[in-house]
């Protein structure tokens, strides 16, 4: 049954992964997302579900029993921070190059190189433009709540294994780190064998007789062959884009002017939009809850409705390029960012919203 | 004694040995004169014995395999470089009741890969890793492996490998054997048919003891790299033999204990 606790941001995910039927985690200790493993590891899921939990030597091992458990079918996951991430692109083109579906969580902390320890969301980039070599994207949900932080576990399977392709929940330290009431889902069973034979018959589950053998690659040395296998991955992420944009609108039906921000920054973004309601300034939020595909209809019609739109977010100005390619020169876009683990607050967005978008 | 015609012969009354059913019906891409075509055949045949098709998910690495998954007839994963202990682990946890193998070579295994390698050995996981050493990266032209001897010539060592500028060879093989987590650690070689025999008989039981649950099960093999080494390949044999067995000698290194 659904049970109510109060959480931290990174237990809620662990939690929600045992009560998804996850099969596997394998992760390394990061700050600011060490609480997933030393989670995982009190509670034990192998003795209760059966779950296999895994402290890898290091993160590119991590990401490689990822993609050895979901080559066989099996609903694996990771976690890591920033640098951690970097260190495991190399599998996760991988894993889209063979077309293997499985979790990725990125508890973002501030860059580049070992930055800091501190919240950041300067990683968008890296999660939604591909992040390591190749022609390829993730699907890429970004929570803002810990409950979001639990529902998005069970949404990140079932979009990964409908396209059998990598997702990610983008998140950062504030929402993994804070604690808040959090409603957990029923358990749901791990798949049995039959189950998975007949939702990943692709798997490699040992060659029977009734069946060709199973083979997991991203190797293909014909070029033809190599297009053509592109092309189809391209008809899928086309296929995300029509079909799983996933955003929410914040005041903007009567909006003059829009913020556009995800995770925690929207959070703060939030309270913006209240103090400056307040001062009579109709301003709304457009929150893009999946980062690809990316809100981009919403925004070009909110576009023809207001008359600027600014994006908070803790970085250096990454979001607001998919903002603009949406708007299209339509209506002024800019930016407003804290960098190194600085989080803005609700009056500096409204400060930044009146000086650089409605008094400009 | 009577003349024994052609069509006699080839009666399938008469037959003594045919390639096993479990290697694919399409040429290898490997040099003629490799040993990795002999070592396929014999891991088939010890899966094709073990009657283990349906319960073995084999892993190929980068290198001059990374296209073993097109000859072997069981369902396989290809690795990224360096990484295939990684998905074993993460395989044969998944599924115990599998039997799981990796098929790796030099470069792959005892460089890019070391920490794979290492860290699968010392947990212990229920895994194979055959082991193809022939000291040289085949696939990317002839350049310098973890284990190029001494003075040996490669693309990238092109007067021979001075051990002062870049190092010595890796006895992967003797430091995996001193790790708790391996139960059996073998070396061979399948230059001659005693050697075959040897190298079959060394997968068979590394097979049987993964399934046992023992840890992992090394079976280093030696090859020659003919063209690698620009030599026929019978001069590659006798050059292995001269060369790489004094430093990498061949038999058990580590066995279960009873």
């Amino acid at each position: 049954m659904k049970e109510l606790r109060l959480m931290k941001g990174n237990e809620a995910i662990a939690e929600a992964a045992i009560r998804a039927g996850a099969d596997g985690y394998f992760g390394y200790p990061i700050t600011p997302q060490s609480e997933i493993l030393e989670y995982l590891m009190v509670q034990k899921p192998y003795e209760t579900t059966g779950m296999v939990v895994l402290q890898a030597e290091s993160e590119v091992a991590a990401i490689n029993m990822v993609y050895g458990g979901a080559s066989c079918g099996k609903k694996c996951w990771t976690s890591s921070s920033s640098p951690g991430i970097s260190l495991k692109q190399e599998g996760i083109s991988y894993m889209a190059g063979a077309e293997l579906p499985a979790l990725i969580v990125n508890v973002v902390r501030g860059g580049p190189g070992l930055g800091t320890i501190q919240p950041s969301q300067s990683d968008y980039f890296q999660a939604t433009k591909g992040g390591g070599h190749g022609d390829y994207r993730l699907l890429v949900l970004a929570p803002a709540s810990v409950q979001e932080m639990a529902d998005f576990v069970p949404l990140a399977f079932e979009l990964a294994f409908k396209y059998r392709n990598p997702a990610m929940i983008l998140t950062d330290g504030v929402i993994g780190q804070m604690m808040e009431k959090v409603e957990l889902q029923e358990f749901v069973p791990r798949w049995t064998q039959e189950e998975i034979n007949k939702i990943s018959p692709w798997a490699t589950t040992g060659k029977t007789r009734d069946r060709e053998r199973n083979i997991i690659t991203s190797l293909d040395l014909d070029s033809n062959k190599q297009e053509r296998h592109v092309l189809s991955l391209e008809r899928k992420y086309k296929a995300m884009e029509d079909n799983e944009v996933r955003f929410e609108k914040i005041q903007c039906d009567d909006a003059e002017y829009l913020l556009v921000a995800f995770g925690s920054s929207a959070r703060i973004c939030q309270k913006a939009v209240d103090l400056a309601r307040a001062k009579g300034i109709k301003v709304g939020l457009l929150r893009p809850i999946t980062l690809f595909p990316f809100p981009k209809i919403p925004l070009y019609k909110l576009a023809h409705q207001v008359k600027g739109m600014l994006t908070v977010e803790m970085n250096l100005g990454q979001m607001v390029e998919d903002v603009r390619l949406a708007v299209n020169g339509k209506v002024k876009v800019e930016h407003f960012g804290r960098y190194g683990g600085i989080i803005p607050n609700p009056e500096e967005v409204v400060n930044i919203l009146e000086t650089k978008i409605i008094g400009a | 004694m009577a003349e024994i015609t052609r069509e006699e012969i080839i009666k399938p009354e008469n037959l003594v040995y045919k390639k096993t059913d479990l290697l694919v019906d399409r040429a290898l891409s490997y040099c003629p004169g490799c040993g990795h075509g002999t070592v396929h055949r014999m891991l088939m045949e010890v899966i094709e014995e073990m009657d283990i098709q349906s319960q073995t998910i084999g892993i190929a690495p980068v290198g001059c395999s990374v296209l073993a998954y097109e000859f072997l007839d069981i369902d396989m994963q290809q690795a990224a470089h360096g990484r295939a202990p990684a998905l074993a682990t993460a395989i044969k946890r998944l599924m115990p009741e599998k039997y799981v193998f990796t098929y790796q070579g030099d470069g792959d295994l005892a460089a890019i890969g070391t920490a794979e390698t290492i860290h699968a050995c010392n947990r212990g996981e229920n895994i194979v890793i055959i082991f193809i050493n022939n000291g040289i990266y085949g696939m990317t032209g002839g350049q310098m492996a973890p284990t190029t001897l001494p003075g040996m010539k490669a693309s990238t060592c092109p007067y021979g490998r001075d051990t002062q500028i870049m190092g010595n060879p890796l006895k992967i093989t003797e430091l995996v054997a001193t790790l708790p987590g391996t139960c059996y650690v073998t070396r061979h070689s399948v230059h001659t048919p005693a050697n075959v025999r040897k190298t079959k008989r060394a997968i068979r039981k590394a097979f049987e003891l993964s399934y046992a649950n023992k840890g992992v099960s090394f079976v280093e093999v030696v090859s020659n790299c003919n063209s690698g080494w620009k030599m026929t390949p019978v001069q590659s044999n006798k050059w292995m033999e001269e060369n790489m067995f004094p430093y990498y000698p061949l038999g058990d290194i580590k066995v279960p204990t009873v």
